[in-house]
């Protein structure tokens, strides 16, 4: 097949890994990796070099759609990314020294409880903290956003460092295997933190994009982000979750939800299996 | 909270971040689509092999390589530069929020900024 051919294939590829990531709110990276590495049978390294790429695309581009909702806090998402930032770096040197068959099991693993995680996150709802620790009016992390009557709800938060501790597993997880381990930092807020789950959800999107930004560095240097995967990769991620964030604010696609959190726990089983098939 | 009297607070820094970044991916997004049509035109053979990792050659892995490349005016720098804009997005992000807490007075995420942003040029700097 042509260059010009396979291009083609693996932009709609990604268009459909960033579509399937905003509906099911996991991200482009979750579906991208499994399909990069399974149906082009490209290297694994290859395969999250791309992804890192696209997932900075995808969290700086859905950036304003997310500072309109009026939610995210700057401050709580600052004060974390030390975390997050470090944990990335840590991941990534990982990643150039981890065998290539437990790189696809790991993924797997983290793929099949991301998808119990924003599962359980979106339907098991947690009531805001009025009173959390004294720490966070110290650290500035308290805050505000527009409740459902337009008055802005206050909220602070606690547990900040079970909280920073898990970010820094959420960067380790980003660096390691190139994707924004969305789910992981909201479980951080939400439940840890008790951050309100919309504050947590769009404070996490900004945070992808730096934690991303650490470990691409390392990745640029190692020779893990080549040229010819990224142009159709991060172009077609790119507005496969500008369509996917736009469609999702039309309907609620319920039924649609389901049926792609079966197809990404599919694809974790697989990555296991891969992986495990190539220890033999 | 903050004071809204200064007129300049958390929410006008989000508002202008928000639109930095996105200035930021469409710029990247524009040269990563100039340097893929050049690159196909000029790759007009058959599909590299991805499936055996061999690294990037030494010149796509470093800024001062895809300088030059872009200066000769190789498809594959070129697209490399959009990747490297494109990382350089998020790290003018946590740069700006600097001097936009600078502007609010506000020395603890001066910081915290600060200590993001050393930790994201050590990531860049630092290979091996």
């Amino acid at each position: 097949m042509t260059l010009a051919v396979v291009g083609a294939l693996l932009f709609l590829g990604a268009l459909l890994a960033g579509l399937l990531g905003a509906l099911t709110g996991l991200g482009g990276g979750v579906v991208l990796v499994p399909l990069l590495t399974l149906v082009f049978h490209v290297d694994i390294r290859y395969a999250i070099g791309a992804s890192l790429i696209s997932v900075i695309a995808t969290s700086s581009g859905a950036a304003s759609a997310y500072v309109r909702e009026g939610y995210s806090s700057i401050r709580i998402g600052m004060f974390l990314e030390v975390a997050t930032t470090t944990g990335a770096i840590f991941g990534a040197f990982l990643a150039t020294r981890v065998q290539t068959e437990w790189l696809a099991i790991i993924f797997g693993v983290v793929l099949i409880w991301s998808a119990f995680l924003s599962w359980r996150l979106a339907h098991n709802p947690v009531p805001d903290l009025k009173h959390g620790s004294p720490w966070s009016n110290r650290l500035r992390l308290s805050g505000s956003y527009p409740g459902p009557n337009g008055l802005p709800q206050c909220y602070e938060v606690e547990r900040i460092p079970a909280g920073a501790a898990m970010m820094f597993v959420a960067g380790s997880l980003s660096g390691l295997l190139g994707i924004g381990s969305g789910a992981v930092k909201v479980l951080a807020m939400d439940r840890l933190m008790r951050v309100p789950f919309k504050v947590s959800t769009t404070t996490s999107n900004f945070m992808i994009g730096v934690t991303a930004a650490a470990s691409a560095g390392i990745y640029l240097h190692r020779g893990f982000i080549d040229p010819g995967l990224s142009v159709p990769v991060m172009l077609g991620v790119l507005t496969g979750s500008l369509l996917g964030a736009r469609y999702l604010v039309k309907a609620r696609v319920s039924l649609l939800r389901t049926v792609f959190t079966w197809v990404i726990l599919a694809l974790g089983a697989e990555m296991i299996l891969i992986g495990v098939m190539k220890q033999l | 909270m903050t004071q809204k009297s200064q007129g300049f607070d958390d929410r006008t820094m989000e508002v202008i971040i928000s639109r930095l970044l996105q200035v930021g991916v469409l710029l990247a997004s524009l040269v990563v689509l100039v340097g893929g049509v050049l690159y196909v035109s000029a790759h007009a053979g058959g599909w590299p092999d991805y499936h055996t990792f061999k690294s990037e050659p030494e010149n796509l892995r470093h800024l001062p390589g895809v300088g030059r490349g872009v200066a000769a005016r190789d498809p594959a720098s070129i697209i490399m530069l959009g990747v490297l804009l494109l990382i350089a997005t998020p790290v003018a992000r946590v740069a700006f929020a600097v001097v936009a807490f600078a502007m609010e007075r506000d020395k603890l995420y001066v910081a915290v900024s600060l200590l993001v942003l050393a930790v994201l040029l050590f990531g860049f700097i630092h290979s091996s």
